[in-house]
């Protein structure tokens, strides 16, 4: 009894010195407040950021790379030679977010990042998750808003947390500057002109995002309509299997894929022959070096989504105009001026208009 | 079979008929019944068009309900034949690891980005391989003690390392390409089955039910104990072995193409007992009738219902579940 006393004794006394460490910080520390609407209060400098998930990692890679603390996953194979080799080989440090998070508390204490930042969803388990780690070890931890427009409010969000906010200005206009002119190509879109898109993941290419799923969230910015939303489908949507007789039902204009067997496979199939998309040759495979352009990671990397996006569903007007871009986007966003293999590596066979096969 | 079996076969494969043909004229893609008996006859007189119809019917819908005939049939079968040898009514066909094994081949395949004939291929292999090896591990630590208790616990162990095996590539794979596919090959589904994917399964499905078909009267001795067997001259272990590999080539093959389908090995084979009697001889033909029926219908559900499809696992349980309890409840024959 007496030796539990004495522990409790010093565990409150322990307790009471943490918060009074942790309120003379708070002292100097200047508060903000992030898209969840928590304060978050850092003090001094920002010279190291912990990422707290894969989304976070790309982010914080597209805005601040010398800040990394590391990648949430490994970069593997070709992903290497696309990244800026400075930071290709980071450390890898493990999540803490979602499924299978892998980051150690310890390791993130190990690390001593001066912020931890997360850059997506805003779910109460995000929120609470935050809470938790920041209230355990005592590390400012913001939540970023991931929703695909509000882009450039993130990273302005971003810069004042890193204390940054002039050096990331230009990469805030480059994103409103393509998401103006998506909307200028949505706008002058006459009236059921909007191609119908089939995207289909797996090496079969029977699964695809439905309704307004993340994974083909960036089809509306393009002013494009998913087949595979609408009744019976439901609308909040997610990953789906679907039949090929469904597919062949709603004939789509356009097929979309990231996997290379299903598309070696669309050509080599008859069922798949009969359809619009491929007969017209009208099947594309979406580039994802170093990350995925179209579907996922949900982060900033979809971006340069966009303008791959309308250069396959309007290629008389943007297919010619997709390499300037894509080095302009890689200049300014993965710190890499691209030779003329590594764009080549990039923009590979099937991924935009004249360079893949047709039936 | 008995003579007196023969009308009652008769009438199964009647309503197995009828089934087919409903699920034929089913599917997302509208067609008149007129369009898809057009395109039934085109396939049968060979004067094959080109509309879409013929493609539907002949190239979709045909060898998907051929394969969900052939993955019922199989697994009911492989279940109704584990569960004799091992006279154990609670034995499915995956109780030696071949669905594990085949989810270990799948994923892997899966997580090494390779096409849809590869991931078939690795997912049989794999699944014949998990099977191999328990039935080693069996024969090394025999020993003094029940050779069939060996081999289910030598099945539960390898069944563990491999379901660790998929744990761990779901683990290592890519979160955001590779896990979404590893997570519908493991809900099981016949989406995308082709007549290649049936060329490839139908022969090792046969070569299992062949010697089933053959041996069907003496599958009974596997009831006896191992001594009362061999009193008859019967040497039941080379028999175990034989029927064991009949039965898991079947699962491994069928499997492969769909994917892992439970619940149709464990309870197919009970519905048919209730319905028939032990006996193995009349035990397998009704089996196979009703597993074959029962995926059918399962399968024309799965991709009806709703435009996107719904897992065939799903289905399978929150169908299969009440069908098994009502059977349960009118079954007016027991277990032995």
């Amino acid at each position: 009894m007496n030796k539990f006393h004495r522990l409790s004794v010093f565990v409150v006394r322990l307790m009471m010195g943490l918060a009074l460490v942790g309120w003379a910080g708070m002292a100097r520390a200047e508060t903000f407040q992030d898209s969840a609407g928590r304060t978050v209060a850092i003090a001094g400098p920002v010279g190291k950021v912990f990422p707290a998930g894969p989304p976070a990692s790309i982010f914080l890679y597209m805005l601040a790379p010398d800040l990394m603390a590391g990648w949430t996953r490994a970069p593997r194979g070709a992903e290497w030679g696309l990244l800026a080799p400075a930071y290709a080989d980071l450390p890898t440090i493990g999540r803490l977010t979602g499924r299978g998070g892998s980051a150690n508390l310890e390791t993130v204490l190990a690390v001593k990042p001066d912020l931890i930042l997360d850059y997506g969803s805003m779910k109460r388990t995000y929120v609470s998750l935050a809470d938790r780690v920041q209230a355990q070890i005592n590390i400012p931890y913001a939540l970023i808003d991931g929703r695909f427009e509000k882009i450039a409010d993130a990273i302005r969000a971003v810069g004042r947390l890193i204390g940054r906010a002039q050096a990331l200005e230009p990469k805030a206009r480059e994103a409103e500057r393509i998401m103006a002119e998506l909307k200028a190509v949505r706008d002058a879109l006459p009236a059921g002109k909007a191609p119908r898109v089939y995207y289909g993941r797996g090496a079969d290419g029977l699964q695809t995002g439905v309704g307004g799923s993340i994974n083909v969230e960036l089809l509306k910015y393009a002013g494009a309509v998913n087949v595979a939303a609408g009744e019976g489908v439901g609308g909040r949507g997610n990953l789906a299997s679907v039949s090929i007789e469904q597919v062949l039902a709603w004939d789509p204009d356009v097929i979309l894929t990231t996997d290379p067997n299903f598309y070696d496979r669309v050509w080599a199939d008859a069922v798949w022959q009969r359809m619009r998309a491929v007969r017209a040759g009208r099947v594309y495979l979406s580039p994802t070096l170093p990350f995925g352009w179209f579907d996922r990671p949900p982060s900033a990397n979809r971006l340069i989504g966009l303008r791959w996006l309308l250069a396959v569903l309007y290629p008389e007007r943007y297919n010619a105009e997709l390499e300037a871009e894509t080095r302009r986007f890689y200049r300014l966003f993965y710190h890499l001026d691209l030779s003329d293999a590594q764009l080549a590596q990039v923009l590979g066979p099937g991924t935009r208009p004249g360079t893949g096969r047709s039936k | 079979m008995r003579l007196a079996g023969i009308p009652w076969f008769a009438a199964g494969l009647a309503g197995l008929f009828v089934l087919f043909c409903l699920a034929a004229a089913t599917g997302q893609y509208p067609l008149s019944v007129g369009d898809v008996l057009g395109a039934l006859w085109q396939g049968i007189s060979g004067a094959r068009g080109d509309d879409a119809a013929a493609t539907v019917v002949l190239d979709i819908r045909l060898p998907r309900l051929a394969a969900a005939l052939l993955v019922g049939l199989a697994l009911a079968a492989s279940g109704a034949t584990y569960q004799t040898v091992f006279r154990n009514p609670l034995v499915a066909p995956d109780i030696l690891g071949v669905s594990a094994g085949a989810g270990l081949g799948a994923v892997f395949a899966i997580f090494l980005s390779l096409p849809v004939a590869m991931i078939q291929a690795f997912a049989f292999v794999f699944g014949l391989g998990a099977v191999a090896i328990v039935y080693g591990m069996a024969k090394v630590v025999r020993g003094a003690h029940e050779p069939i208790l060996v081999l289910v616990l030598a099945g539960v162990v390898i069944g563990a390392v491999m379901g660790a095996g998929i744990s761990a590539l779901t683990y290592l794979a890519d979160p955001y390409d590779q896990l979404p596919a590893i997570t519908f090959w493991l809900m099981g589904s016949l989406a995308g089955v082709t007549y290649d994917d049936l060329m490839a399964a139908w022969p090792a499905v046969a070569l299992g039910l062949l010697p089933l078909a053959a041996l069907r009267w003496r599958v009974n001795l596997m009831a006896l104990s191992e001594d009362e067997a061999r009193a008859l001259g019967v040497d039941t272990a080379r028999l175990r072995v034989g029927l064991v590999v009949a039965a898991t080539l079947m699962t491994s093959s069928v499997v492969a193409i769909s994917g892992t389908v439970g619940w149709v090995g464990l309870i197919i084979p009970h519905m048919a007992r209730f319905i028939v009697g032990p006996e193995f001889s009349r035990l397998l033909p009704a089996t196979v009738l009703i597993g074959a029926a029962y995926v059918l219908a399962v399968d024309t559900l799965a991709r009806s219902l709703v435009a996107v499809e719904i897992p065939i696992g799903i289905l399978n349980a929150f169908i299969g579940a009440p069908l098994f309890l009502w059977v349960l409840a009118r079954a007016r024959r027991s277990w032995s």
